[in-house]
């Protein structure tokens, strides 16, 4: 036994099985994400179900188990369920009902069945009875009906672009000149009454804006006019609901598909997913703009997290006297990152966002008080208090390859006539490098991942705005933003329908953790391309 | 034994002749001619033209001390060699003469060390541009993460040299110098990392005489190089020595005896004998000194 120890094969094993066991449950984790995220796209065909008492259900089945008998004698059939999701939220009330398979007494998939995915109110299951412009129909039944369909969605989808496109683009500028000439008008009268000729020509612009916003409100009073295309939908129940074509989104019959058919739903739908707008309280649409904000945010964390860390470090390694005072600090900086994270949210609120906030509200916006500009959350914000989350991860990384590069190389610096500062500069900062590229892969990673501290520093559910735009100065830092990791939660928790918000939570994480690896590959990439040049590099 | 050997090496000689005004080819200016120090006696030679001149060094690493009251002229042009056991403050010694040892949390240096009539510790003296004027090759080669071209280039650079010609130039000439050249001319933008031990020491060299220092510290600069390279080096150093005064210290009896002009023999942080090499080899005037060097030692 003694023998066998000694041997080294055990420790081989142990260590071995713990990688393996590691390795299996990221794996695991990944599939079970990646399953029921990508499977959600995915057009599963419509089952038409009649029940033992006759009544009819359509809709996708979702998912099948077993029924619990508590106390049932031994040799009991055992009894297994099924999830449909019916939608027609509108009509039915609840979208997906449970159904116990004995009470199934027919399935089948007609292959007229049709899914209508809608701007509001979820999915509409049923089946077309007819189309209508205004009050005239122009076809029945579902043959004529998917044809005619076919031939007006394309033009309805575009007016109803073009409206949405007026209302953001157009109507928003003239919103924000408005509200920047109310700001100059009001800074004036702060200054002072004698600004009145200065007030006359604004409150005149102000006139000119609201005359644009009037024409602008005409043309869409017209838009919506000549949209008046709808579909009559029979659905199961006996019910009939006439939708607006501008209302639908997509219109498909999953089971008259062929596979190519439905590989390109399946590409359009996640597209729609990664770069479209989120619908319906965020669970459906896209996540465009929580990407946006997530990959925005770990940037400019980045920004700050990496010059703050390097110099720390350089200052902790290089400069300062290493003694019990350099040790304590040290340790404090290691254990900085054992804080909860919601407790480095909670100081970023009472220092970022009232203190500094506060100040910068009070010193350049006094026009706009008691509407706070900086004094509230915002990614600015938000992105300070994860690089001081962060910046723990950066000073060990950086410390440790600064201890990494050979004293002599310092020492060969220096006895060229190098000042401490030169040899800093061209020899230990590029040799640190791929050191400082490593703690800024895991600080982007553990940023990128963190919601705590966000919610109360600046991420909201649903932003009006994306952080860059087209209005000057283009960057808005002090604006709310969308994260994808406080998208899962609010998703997932938050929302009132969470059997529908499921799958985006699965495809939300995806995304996260693709967010996550494309940051990482592009550090990673980066750090590789800066060793190559220093080929057999000692760091 | 030391005492005695203290002894025969502090005695002074009371000439204040004038010679240090034509030493520091370049940047170091004259010394007045009343600041000369006394001159110091090699055996039965005088050191008529002094580079360095260190009297009554000592050195203390805290508590410990590792050079004790050393005093040794060492000439212009020449090579030195310092021999000794390990531990015995050869490096130091050598660290000594670019202030290298300034960089160590609490050492203490006692006694004054005059390159080319300046003191050295002087406060007005830019430790910078000491250093620039005296080089110095490590006992572990430790060429930059960077180019070949980059590390040869380095020390020009940093004087401020920026004309791409220029510094083609000096970099082509050091790695000449350094009987590199021919080996790496078709890769100088590959890193130095690549290069073998052997090239690595030579690109070391190269990198230290880029900037034509006055003197040329060398701790064994063969130690971790075959004895082919070890030829080239010692060939290199030949040559070196009629630009550059040389100190270099070694393990290797024979290269010792090869290479250098004179010779000094420390032990436990003393000074035991310091003359010529042929002396020291031949007829060493210290039992000490001729165990040492027979291998009889200890
Ligand atoms: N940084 C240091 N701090 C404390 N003591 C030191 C330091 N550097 C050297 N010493 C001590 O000073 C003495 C002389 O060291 P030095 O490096 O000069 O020896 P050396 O003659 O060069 O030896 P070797 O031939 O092994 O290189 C040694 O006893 C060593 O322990
Ligand atoms: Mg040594």
């Amino acid at each position: 036994m003694k023998r066998f120890w000694k041997s080294g094969d055990p420790f081989i094993w142990l260590s071995g099985g713990a990688l393996a066991l590691s390795l299996v449950m990221v794996a695991g984790l990944v599939v079970l994400v990646m399953m029921n995220g990508l499977g959600f796209f995915w057009p599963s065909p419509i089952a038409r179900l009649t029940l033992a008492d006759g009544k009819e259900l359509v809709g996708q089945v979702v998912q099948r188990e077993k029924i619990p008998q508590p106390g049932a004698p031994q040799g009991t059939p055992e009894r297994y369920r099924i999830q449909v999701r019916v939608g027609n939220r509108d009509l039915y009330g609840a979208d997906f009902v449970w159904v116990e398979e004995a009470n199934i007494v027919r399935r089948d998939f007609p292959p007229d069945a049709l899914l209508i995915e809608r701007r509001e109110w979820g999915n509409l299951y049923g089946f077309i009875k007819e189309v209508r412009d205004g009050e005239r129909v122009v076809a029945q039944g579902s043959g004529d009906g998917w044809n005619a369909l076919q031939t007006y969605l394309p033009g309805e989808t575009e007016t109803f672009n073009e409206i949405r496109r007026i209302e953001k683009r157009e109507i928003g500028a003239i919103n924000h000149a408005q509200e920047k000439i109310r700001l100059e008008i009001k800074k004036l009268g702060l200054r002072g009454p004698d600004g009145s000729p200065e007030v006359a020509r604004l409150q005149q612009e102000l006139e000119t804006l609201a005359a644009r916003y009037r024409e602008h409100a005409a043309s869409l009073a017209e838009l919506r006019q000549s949209s008046r295309r709808s579909l009559v939908v029979s659905a199961a129940g006996d019910k009939e609901k006439e939708l607006p074509l501008a209302q639908i989104v997509r219109a498909y019959r999953p089971d008259a598909m062929g596979l190519l058919a439905k590989s390109r739903l399946y590409l359009s739908r996640l597209w729609e997913f990664v770069a479209g707008e989120p619908r319906e309280s965020n669970t459906e649409g896209g996540v465009l703009p929580a990407l946006f904000g997530t990959v925005m945010m770990v940037i400019i964390m980045s920004l700050f997290v990496a010059p703050l860390g390097v110099l720390a470090a350089f200052y902790l390694r290089e400069y300062a006297k290493q003694g019990p005072f350099v040790s304590a600090v040290r340790i404090a900086v290691n254990n900085l990152a054992g804080v909860p994270s919601i407790v480095f949210g909670v100081f970023g609120v009472g220092f970022f966002i009232y203190l500094i906030g506060g100040s910068i509200d009070r010193l350049f916006y006094p026009e706009a008080l008691p509407t706070p500009t900086f004094g509230t959350g915002g990614i600015l914000w938000a992105s300070l208090t994860l690089a001081l989350l962060t910046v723990p991860v950066v000073i060990v990384a950086t410390e440790e390859g600064l201890a990494a590069i050979p004293g002599g190389m310092r020492e060969a610096s220096l006895a060229l006539g190098a000042t401490k500062f030169e040899t800093t500069w061209r020899i230990v900062l590029p040799s640190v490098m791929p050191s400082i590229l490593t703690g800024l892969i895991l600080a982007m990673a553990r940023a990128a991942g963190e919601v705590a501290p966000l919610m109360i520093t600046g991420v909201v559910k649903l932003a009006p705005a994306l952080p860059i735009d087209g209005f000057w100065p283009f960057v808005h830092l002090e604006r709310k933003f969308m994260h994808l990791g406080f998208h899962i939660y609010d998703v997932g928790f938050q929302s009132p329908n969470v059997d529908a918000a499921r799958p985006m939570v699965y495809t939300t994480a995806l995304l996260l953790l693709l967010v996550v690896l494309v940051l990482n590959l592009t550090a990673i990439l980066l750090r590789s391309r800066l060793r190559k040049k220093y080929t057999l590099s000692i760091i | 034994m030391v005492t005695r050997a203290e002894a025969a090496l502090a005695e002074r000689r009371g000439d204040l002749s004038i010679k240090g005004s034509e030493n520091g080819q370049k940047a170091l200016a004259p010394a007045p001619s009343d600041l000369r120090m006394q001159d110091q006696t090699v055996g039965a030679t005088t050191i008529m033209e002094p580079m360095i001149e260190i009297r009554k060094l000592s050195l203390k690493y805290g508590e410990k001390l590792a050079l004790q009251d050393i005093s040794l002229d060492i000439p212009k042009h020449q090579v030195t060699a310092f021999i000794g056991p390990s531990g015995c403050g050869k490096s130091t010694l050598l660290r000594c003469l670019n202030r290298l040892n300034d960089l160590i949390d609490g050492v203490q240096i006692g006694g004054t060390i005059r390159i080319g009539g300046i003191d050295i510790n002087d406060l007005d003296l830019e430790i910078t541009e000491l250093r620039k004027r005296v080089g110095m090759v490590f006992q572990k080669s430790n060429p930059f993460p960077k180019t070949i071209y980059e590390n040869a280039a380095y020390g020009p650079r940093i004087q401020g040299i920026q004309s791409r010609a220029a510094l083609d130039e000096i970099v082509e000439k050091s790695l000449r110098q350094a009987a590199l050249w021919d080996e790496v001319h078709d890769r100088l933008h590959e890193s130095a990392l690549s290069l073998s031990g052997g090239q690595q020491q030579r690109l070391c060299i190269a990198r230290a005489i880029a900037v034509e220092p006055d003197v040329l510290l060398m701790d064994e600069p063969c130690s971790a190089l075959d004895p082919i390279a070890t030829a080239k080096i010692e060939e290199l150093i030949a040559k070196l020595k009629k630009q550059y005064t040389i100190v270099m210290v070694t393990h290797n009896m024979q290269q010792a005896a090869r290479v250098s002009d004179y010779t000094a023999f420390l032990y436990l942080g003393t000074l035991v004998e310091y003359d010529l090499t042929k002396q020291i080899f031949v007829n060493p005037s210290k039992k000490q000194t001729e165990d040492y060097i027979t291998g009889r030692f200890g």
